[in-house]
């Protein structure tokens, strides 16, 4: 089974039917024993219960590497022309602005018990949120053309731009950031991450990986039938007119 | 070259003639700089400390405004075509329409700078650290700009799109920018660092901006 192999929508929606549900299983148990583990993990002697949001936050926010794979389902666009890298490229920009919108939505929530404030321009909320903005440009531009093929050679384009552009923004955002306002926010350091709360976040993160794998997978199945659906209404309606 | 030099000597033409349009972005430049005060209110000591940032956003917004005409009007006539199938090579076209726009529409933002700089009581160096800024920086703008102007004139949708396209791209240009102004004006930063880093992006944007609509009008245009 190569990837050329699977550029059969055929053959990819038989195997991915066969597939899912043990990835959807697989999501199910990891996120459930993720979830019980954060309820049982301490309480941060700072921040108290609410140091929990991060069990969710950074799983999240852990997932912008989503881009990524529309990178890669772009660079399939156009240099390859297989025909499943636009399906998946179309499949994945709402699911990766939906994880986004919540890592923002997350971040938010824990901002206010600690720094006071829904809002802080924050170097990585800023640049998260001009991350958002640009998953919601893509969107817009996938459903401003009617024809799949051509939208999704410009959706490609446009991608590819943004993977080049996405760290340079990421760097401005810091250097202004820094500017702006001398470190005040507190940060956790990675590193320095008990095990308590190790484990907990690696597992979640693992479950948020494998959710998205299956998410994905599910709506890439979605829009090839959604395309076989279209093609059948305008074979029937060009036999109409006929 | 002589191809690229016409092309270049045609839009510039066809940008500064009866129906062309580039000034319209000085125009609203002037417009939006002179509304500014009405929602600031008249304390001139405020408009000194933001015109900087005043200024450059006007000149992101003018520029915006007159991107959808780097490809509209050569797509309804047709010569966009001709350009595509044409013996040059589509990026170094690309960038002769990007130079000639940004000589026709963004050089004239820069000219009128000055002007503008005395309405929001900036003095002289200020005035001309925002214009010697404006004229590194808006060059990205249109270059960056393009890309987004190629994706909307081969999907026969302008206007809105292309600001939310372009827009986010802009972003880095727009912090440098007034960060160069500023640290000219005020301090305490040096005016070299932010000055230097918006000459790269200017020259990045160069390279990515060409390549990126040359391959979106070849694989758009059908």
């Amino acid at each position: 089974m190569t990837l050329l192999d699977l550029a059969n929508p055929t053959k990819f929606l038989s195997l991915t039917a066969r597939v899912l549900p043990w990835l959807a299983g697989a999501t199910a148990i990891l996120l459930l024993i993720g979830l019980y583990q954060s309820a049982m993990a301490p309480d941060d002697y700072q921040q108290g219960a609410t140091v929990k949001i991060m069990f969710i936050h950074v799983p999240n926010a852990w997932l912008m590497f989503v881009w990524g794979v529309m990178s890669l389902s772009a660079l399939g666009t156009l240099v390859w022309r297989h025909p499943l890298a636009d399906v998946a490229a179309k499949a994945a920009a709402p699911i990766g602005a939906a994880f986004t919108f919540l890592a923002l939505v997350t971040g938010s929530l824990w901002g206010r018990p600690m720094w006071g404030t829904y809002w802080e321009w924050d170097a990585r909320l800023t640049s998260v949120l001009i991350l958002f903005l640009m998953y919601l440009g893509l969107i817009a531009l996938w459903r401003a053309v009617d024809d799949p093929s051509r939208a999704a050679r410009a959706a490609a384009i446009l991608t590819l731009v943004g993977a080049i552009n996405l760290p340079i923004i990421k760097f401005s955002v810091d250097w202004w950031n820094t500017l702006h306002q001398p470190a005040s926010v507190m940060r956790m350091g990675g590193p320095s991450l008990d095990k308590a709360f190790l484990i907990p976040l690696l597992v979640m993160a693992v479950g948020f990986s494998l959710l998205f794998v299956t998410l994905h997978l599910a709506a890439m199945r979605n829009e090839i039938l959604r395309r076989r659906v279209r093609a059948l209404q305008m074979m029937q309606a060009s036999q109409q007119a006929a | 070259m002589t191809a690229l030099a016409a092309l270049i000597r045609r839009d510039i033409q066809i940008a500064l003639r009866v129906g062309g349009g580039a000034l319209i972005g000085v125009l609203f430049f002037l417009t939006v700089t002179v509304l500014m005060p009405f929602a600031i209110g008249p304390d001139l000591a405020l408009l000194t400390r933001l015109g900087p940032a005043i200024l450059w956003l006007g000149a992101l917004l003018a520029s915006l405004l007159t991107l959808d005409r780097l490809f509209t009007a050569d797509h309804d006539d047709g010569s966009l075509d001709l350009i595509v199938m044409g013996r040059t090579p589509l990026e170094l076209a690309c960038a002769a329409k990007a130079l000639a726009h940004w000589l026709a529409a963004g050089l004239p933002l820069v000219i009128a700078t000055p002007v503008l700089g005395l309405l929001l009581n900036l003095d002289a160096a200020a005035t001309a650290a925002v214009a010697l800024t404006l004229l590194v920086g808006t060059p990205a703008l249109t270059f960056t700009g393009m890309i987004g102007a190629a994706l909307a004139v081969t999907l026969h949708r302008g206007g809105l799109l292309l600001a939310v396209l372009v827009l986010p791209l802009s972003i880095p240009v727009l912090i440098f920018g007034v960060a160069a102004s500023q640290a000219a004006i005020s301090g305490p930063l040096s005016f070299g660092t932010p000055f230097s880093i918006l000459c790269a992006l200017s020259l990045v944007s160069f390279v990515i901006g060409p390549f990126a609509a040359a391959a979106s009008l070849r694989h758009g245009l059908d």
